[in-house]
């Protein structure tokens, strides 16, 4: 059972906003005395789901939240944006598949480096990730 | 608008990144120093990201950019100073920054910089002497 301690929520607008927002999740990341290697990989992580939110969707809200399960605690990230979704999801998970000019790394690099990972899509609804990253994870 | 300062020093151009990135940042720093590698004629690029506590899919792609970029215009590019926690992180995304030259610290960067441009003259008198006729 995840319980929910705090929680913020960051809207993403411009390309700049990325800079303030992965500021407010390491200030989140090191309240609840995350290691650096493991703050490091979740702001990575929120990094390449951020630039999708802005290349694709033009943007959309990100909720961070302190969350607890048993004696552990972590964050919690949630990208919600209202784009044009992705059509298969699987395909999109796989390294190097992009629809854009990039690596392809994005999505299946992210969730290698977070302990949980979960999309769900619906075309022309839009996109939701939720990642958790446990302090000790 | 922010802008990353390139600094010149002998055949050699310095970078030290001393700000958070974010993508329009870096695709500026990209485009001034190749820019800045064409007029200058150097002969090496030494990148410092000692300050840089994230490097992302996309930044990571720039930095593979400018290297590639500098060789065709003949010169190196030695990356140094990333955090170890960067180093993992990258490994683990899937992006090991292969044909990137790394060093530690600014120290051992310019040496690995100067090693390279002395080789390459090494080898071009080599070839020089190969060539008189005996």
């Amino acid at each position: 059972m995840i319980i929910s301690l705090s929680k913020d929520v960051v809207i993403i607008q411009r390309e700049q906003d990325v800079v303030l927002f992965r500021n407010r999740v390491k200030e989140f990341a090191t309240k609840i005395k995350m290691g650096l290697v493991n703050q490091t990989k979740l702001i990575t992580a929120a990094s390449e789901l951020v630039r999708n939110m802005i290349r694709y969707a033009e943007g959309g809200d990100i909720s961070i939240e302190v969350v607890s399960k048993g004696r552990e605690n972590g964050i919690r990230l949630t990208f919600k944006d209202t784009g044009p979704g992705i059509a298969d999801i699987q395909l999109a998970m796989k390294d190097g598949y992009s629809t854009g000019k990039s690596l392809g790394l994005g999505l299946p690099g992210a969730k290698r480096l977070v302990n949980d990972f979960n999309i769900t899509s619906e075309v022309n609804k839009g996109t939701v990730v939720t990642i958790i990253k446990w302090a000790n994870g | 608008m922010d802008k990353i300062p390139i600094l010149r020093m002998g055949p050699f151009l310095l970078v030290t990144i001393q700000v958070d990135l974010y993508d329009r940042l870096a695709l500026n720093l990209e485009a001034d120093l190749v820019q800045m590698v064409s007029k200058t004629g150097a002969k090496g690029v030494l990148i410092d990201i000692s300050a840089v506590s994230i490097v992302d899919s996309f930044m990571g792609r720039i930095i593979g950019n400018i290297a590639n970029m500098s060789r065709i215009l003949d010169a190196e590019t030695v990356v140094v100073g990333m955090q170890p926690a960067v180093a993992i992180t990258l490994v683990e995304l899937g992006l090991p920054l292969k044909g990137v030259y790394t060093a530690l610290d600014v120290e051992k960067g310019m040496n690995l910089l100067r090693s390279k441009i002395s080789l390459v003259e090494d080898e071009d008198v080599n070839e020089e002497d190969d060539n008189i006729p005996v």
